[in-house]
């Protein structure tokens, strides 16, 4: 795999200030420069009245066809809330060992569940989103390692619950799938 | 390295199978999907899936039609249903039919990975329970038959082919050489192995008692029938009814017992309600059963209704080199389950041993250093141990032609049926031992 860079596209209305503060450790997981960069996208296509969330199955396959290259991993992130019709909602998702993901910051903040702000956990939550999956763009499945980022989370407080870092034996995998 | 867990999603929605799909590739879980029930079960045919995630509404066959086909094809699958409109009656039909669980699109994130890993610890210990029954199936083999010998290894080749199928098996052979051990054999290798096996006495029951023994009875059927019984078909269900001595029972119960094995089914002695119970029926039996069907004592629709396999005993004098193995056996059964320091047996013991006749066979070896062990100085089991000079209670044979049959024979294996010298050991004329040869049909052991 020959990979430029990482690509972190941000769409809609979004902070991008936030991404700044998690850009290092991103390089640092992955050993490649990280780019950030604005996307334009109508989000109103995928938006979906009923359940008032947005498809990210639909999300994803746009961000593959038209903003994803083969010499970079691209993750696309978002400020709103993600579903695939199966669940409920998802925190993001991206193709298993291909070229891009998803993420959305939407329901990281404490606020959303009614406690009080806390910037640092939010960027926190942001930092380990991303490498969670971009970590699947790279072939890394979920890990049982309890603090592992690759640990699959299903809630908040399970995504406070690990570190931001790869385990010994994910990295292993990283480095062999590199 | 734990197993890959393997998971088959069927759904008509592109979306949700794809959905799922890339769900489950991320937890690491092998997946396949299959678009309707027709090629899941095609899939089911070839492959085998751990977890089957399967909506309810499908064109053609439909969710629930699916898992009954499933079950049948591999009872247990874990089969979870999903539905967009949950009513309560379907979630407990689907329930009823086996499904592992039911659960209502979109599901939360966190509802699906617990789902699944209960699913995945449910196999484990279906996995872990499997292991475990297979040990103790063979902790039982191992106790059960014992013997090097071309003989013995034949009866379990024979054992072994036939305890699968569904067959019923006649056992046959002298007294106290192990039938019931050999039927055991059978019930603990087949499939029903986890249900009981009924044995059934015949001999020792008259007819009404065996009647109301083998199909029960309904309270006041009977003076002394106080409450109803369950009889031993009834409890023979899913396992297996082992008929001892199979050849003592009446002309009446030969006629019943027919019916039973024919239709499944019977009615309590005083009752009236039919019950059907799956069984499976290996008899045993130390006559000449053809020869009795000849004579008219036995039904010929009954033998050849019961003698479906035939599993034939060899006697203990025809297996010789097994001798030292069975007593080696029995001294550490005797041993251990009197609690007593482990015994040897003097060499010149052991070659009296195979030099005994054994009319009653194993048990009577089995017998023998049981009483040796008893009476024996607690280190070795010498000569002075064994009853082999004194008279032996015989209860194999009643009739003095059953003893004079047998005792020519012994003779006749002795001397390797050499006329001659077998007439000089016997002391009559060697017409006289042709004529008892014939009489008693005496051929060499093969």
């Amino acid at each position: 795999m020959n990979l430029d860079n990482i690509t972190l596209i941000y769409y809609g209305y979004f902070e991008k200030e936030l991404l700044e503060m998690v850009v290092n450790d991103i390089e640092r997981e992955f050993s490649l420069p990280v780019k950030t960069q604005e996307g334009h996208l109508d989000l109103s296509v995928f938006y979906d009245p009923a359940r008032r969330q947005y498809d990210g199955n639909r999300i994803l396959q746009k961000i593959d066809s038209e903003d994803a290259s083969d010499d970079c991993k691209t993750l696309g992130i978002f400020n709103i809330d993600l579903f695939i019709p199966i669940l409920t909602y998802i925190f993001g998702q991206a193709f298993l060992n291909g070229r891009c993901g998803i993420a959305s910051i939407y329901r990281l903040s404490n606020e959303r569940y009614g406690i009080k702000k806390d910037e640092r956990l939010f960027i926190d939550r942001i930092r380990k989103e991303i490498i969670h999956e971009l970590g699947h763009t790279f072939g890394l499945i979920h890990c049982q390692n309890p603090t592992c980022v690759m640990r699959s989370s299903t809630y908040v407080e399970d995504i406070d619950q690990k570190n931001h870092q790869l385990c010994h034996k994910c990295k292993k995998d990283l480095e062999i799938a590199g | 390295m734990a197993k890959k867990i393997s998971i088959l999603i069927v759904d008509d929605e592109e979306s949700v199978r794809d959905s799922l799909y890339n769900w489950f590739i991320e937890d690491g879980y092998r997946v396949e999907c299959a678009q309707d029930a027709k090629k899941a079960l095609s899939m089911l045919e070839s492959d085998v899936f751990d977890i089957i995630l399967a909506d309810i509404k499908m064109p053609g066959m439909d969710g629930l039609e699916m898992l009954k086909r499933i079950k049948s094809l591999r009872k247990d699958s874990i089969v979870i249903i999903m539905t967009a409109f949950a009513t309560v009656d379907t979630a407990v039909q689907a329930l009823k039919d086996g499904a592992f669980d039911y659960v209502t699109k979109p599901f939360d994130p966190d509802d699906l990975s617990h789902l699944i890993r209960n699913a995945s610890k449910q196999i484990s210990l279906l996995e872990e329970n499997e292991i475990l029954k297979e040990k103790v199936v063979s902790l039982e083999n191992v106790e059960d038959l014992i013997g090097n010998s071309e003989t013995i290894q034949k009866v379990l080749r024979e054992i072994e082919s036939v305890a699968q199928s569904n067959a019923s098996v006649i056992i046959t052979g002298e007294s106290g050489t192990g039938k019931e051990l050999v039927a055991r054999a059978i019930h603990a290798n087949s499939p029903r192995k986890f249900f009981p096996m009924i044995s059934v006495h015949c001999g020792a029951l008259s007819e009404s008692l065996l009647e109301s023994e083998l199909f029960g009875h309904e309270k006041g059927a009977f003076t002394g029938a106080v409450y109803n019984r369950k009889g031993r078909f009834e409890m023979a269900d899913s396992g297996t009814i082992f008929l001892d001595e199979i050849a003592t029972i009446s002309q009446k119960m030969q006629v019943e017992l027919l019916r039973v094995l024919e239709s499944k089914s019977f009615v309590r002695v005083g009752g009236n309600k039919e019950i059907t119970s799956d069984f499976r029926v290996i008899c045993a039996t130390n006559r000449d059963l053809k020869s009795m069907v000849e004579k008219g004592l036995f039904r010929e629709d009954l033998f050849y209704r019961l003698n479906v396999v035939n599993i034939s005993v060899p006697p203990l004098r025809e297996r010789i080199e097994d001798i030292p193995l069975l007593v080696d056996y029995f001294i550490k059964k005797y041993c251990t389950s009197m609690n007593r320091p482990l015994i040897t047996i003097d060499s010149s013991a052991l070659k009296r041993l195979e030099e005994f006749p054994f009319p009653g066979n194993i048990r009577e070896l089995e017998n023998m250093i049981e009483r040796a062990i008893v009476v024996g100085n607690g280190k070795r089991i010498s000569l002075k141990d064994l009853p082999l000079g004194k008279a032996i209670v015989n209860t194999t044979f009643e009739s003095l032609d059953d003893l004079e049959k047998n005792h020519i024979f012994q003779i006749l294996t002795k001397y390797n049926w050499n006329i001659s010298v077998s007439a000089k050991a016997l002391k009559v004329d060697r017409v006289t031992l042709y004529n008892k040869i014939k009489k008693y049909d005496l051929k060499p052991s093969k």
